[in-house]
């Protein structure tokens, strides 16, 4: 390449003395403004190694003049959030859950963050919309509670869970297996007698005959008037809400085989405030006692 | 005398070939090199063991179904992720795991700590088909699994085949490898307690409540033993790492 380039013509700009069939590549130089900020950008990334965690040396990297660090800042980050919170928080854990809901800023406060810890936590069983699942998981929305409805209620099931036995204080409550123990040739007439309890029987006759066979074996924990008993975890025959489904066929497989429903204890996996913002969330979303 | 280099070189293929080389690898090297023998990278974090052979037949699966096209195993160092998954992920989780499953897309959430979230009996009805359960859920349902056997006759190789990789499984380890993968399905069929000491934490019970070891077995005990080794109340995070 020759040491001085020859200037074309018409522009009087160099040529890179690239030629193809006749026609010459300027070398049109580029614009001051473009390179000064290059070089700018050039000058900044060797500051920038030196303030921020960068270069390797023997045993560790540079660990930067500014002392940056991601761990820490997430750390910083969770504090300041848990410090910003904690007056309410602590407002929220000393108080009576009941009252709680009274005052307009805690219950401002439970509602938004208990939606937040229901979406997370909740939502995967009981539904986003708190519907539940038919078969498997309560719906929350309505006022039927196999444990009772008031945020104390909520809040001692969400921290113990339900038949959880790593959990000390979790609710016991079995619905057992009559498969041996009822005739099989009785189990039929049972059935019409629980679906009479809520007026849905569709032979009221051998309802009627079993009466005596209820109370026998199913009045212990349902009650005589079928009502359940919440201590116990037993659900409630009169109303027409059916966790495990409705027709003839759920209930027998219920009879025959038993229920045991199992919730996890959030005890150890959430804290106490965001358990009784959960908690209340819950008891505001329709049905709460 | 530059000029002249630049232009021999853009005019000898094989030349320019050679110099490209040296230069991307000085690129390369400089960025990757260090990576295994800085203290800040290299992390031991208490609590940390191989893969028992019924969690590494479910990791199979887990990597044979393509999982990890939609589930990260990766929370970030953000407040938002820590919040919502639990303590950030560290390297070393992923120590034993060739290849890792860390993803780079979450269709799905994150499942690095799915470990104990949910019951089995929700993994069984989650697999069979996610609407049963999450109505607005896109994943695909899996009802196979819960119909497909594990054979055993590959477990020890398999073990054999990662213990070259630098995973450290002993020769007990793998000469009760079939026996601990029953073992841990079937804690009537074996001795539990030799389990938990090659395997501590394991979790031994019939995961999908059918007699057999499914691919559906496999594939839980893998989901539930995820993110629970190491002990967050324990750990101290070393804030230059």
């Amino acid at each position: 390449m020759a040491d001085r380039r020859e200037l074309d013509e018409a522009t009087q700009t160099e040529t890179t003395g690239h030629e193809w069939d006749g026609i010459k590549e300027l070398d049109t130089p580029m614009p001051r403004w473009w390179l000064w900020t290059l070089y700018a950008t050039i000058v900044w990334g060797v500051i920038f190694t030196i303030l921020m965690p960068s270069w390797p040396m023997v045993n560790r990297a540079m660990p930067g003049l500014l002392g940056y660090s991601t761990r820490q800042s997430v750390a910083t980050e969770l504090a300041a959030a848990s410090q910003a919170n904690a007056a309410l928080d602590e407002r929220l854990v000393s108080s009576e859950l009941s009252e709680a809901k009274n005052d307009p800023e805690l219950l401002r406060y439970a509602m938004a963050g208990g939606a937040a810890v229901f979406r997370n936590n909740c939502a995967p069983c009981h539904g986003a919309g708190a519907g539940g699942v038919v078969g498997r998981y309560p719906n929350l929305l309505d006022n039927d509670w196999l444990w009772g409805g008031t945020i104390d209620d909520i809040d001692q099931t969400i921290a113990h869970g339900i038949r959880f036995d790593a959990d000390e204080d979790t609710r016991i409550g079995d619905m057992p297996a009559f498969d041996g123990v009822i005739e099989p040739a009785d189990i039929d007439g049972l059935v019409q007698y629980v679906l009479s309890l809520s007026g849905t029987a569709q032979d009221p006759a051998s309802a009627e005959q079993s009466t005596q066979l209820f109370i026998d074996n199913c009045a212990t924990c349902h009650g005589e008037d079928g009502k359940g008993m919440r201590e116990l975890g037993s659900a409630n025959l009169t109303d027409a809400i059916w966790l495990y489904g409705s027709d003839p066929a759920a209930i027998r497989n219920t009879i025959l085989h038993g229920r045991h429903g199992q919730m996890p204890a959030f005890g150890t996996r959430l804290s106490p405030a965001d358990i009784a913002k959960v908690a209340i969330y819950v008891n505001t979303l329709g049905g709460g006692e | 005398m530059f000029m002249k280099l630049h232009q021999w070189a853009e005019t000898n293929a094989f030349a320019l070939l050679v110099l490209s080389f040296i230069v991307v690898s000085v690129g390369g090297l400089v960025q990757i090199v260090p990576l295994f023998y800085l203290d800040n990278t290299i992390e031991k974090v208490e609590g940390m063991r191989p893969y028992s052979p019924l969690e590494l037949a479910g990791r199979d699966i887990y990597v044979r179904e393509g999982c990890y096209t939609c589930h990260s195993q990766m929370i970030r160092v953000m407040r938002d992720e820590v919040d919502r998954y639990g303590h950030y992920s560290l390297a070393a989780e992923s120590m034993y795991d060739h290849p890792f499953q860390w993803g780079s897309k979450r269709t799905g959430p994150d499942l690095a700590r799915v470990g104990g979230r949910y019951s089995d009996d929700w993994h069984v009805a989650h697999m069979h088909n996610p609407r049963d359960i999450v109505p607005e859920s896109i994943m695909p349902a899996y009802p196979w699994l819960a119909e497909t056997p594990v054979s055993t006759d590959l477990i020890a190789q398999m073990m054999t085949a990662h213990r070259r990789t630098g995973v450290p499984y002993t020769d007990e380890m793998i000469e009760n490898a079939v026996l601990d993968f029953r073992t841990q399905e079937n804690p009537d069929a074996g001795d539990v307690d030799a389990l938990l000491a090659r395997y501590p934490k394991a979790q031994a019970r019939n995961f999908d409540a059918q007699p057999g070891v499914s691919e559906l077995d496999a594939l839980i005990a893998y989901l539930q033993m995820l993110g629970t080794l190491v002990d967050f109340s324990t750990f101290e995070p070393e804030a230059s790492r």
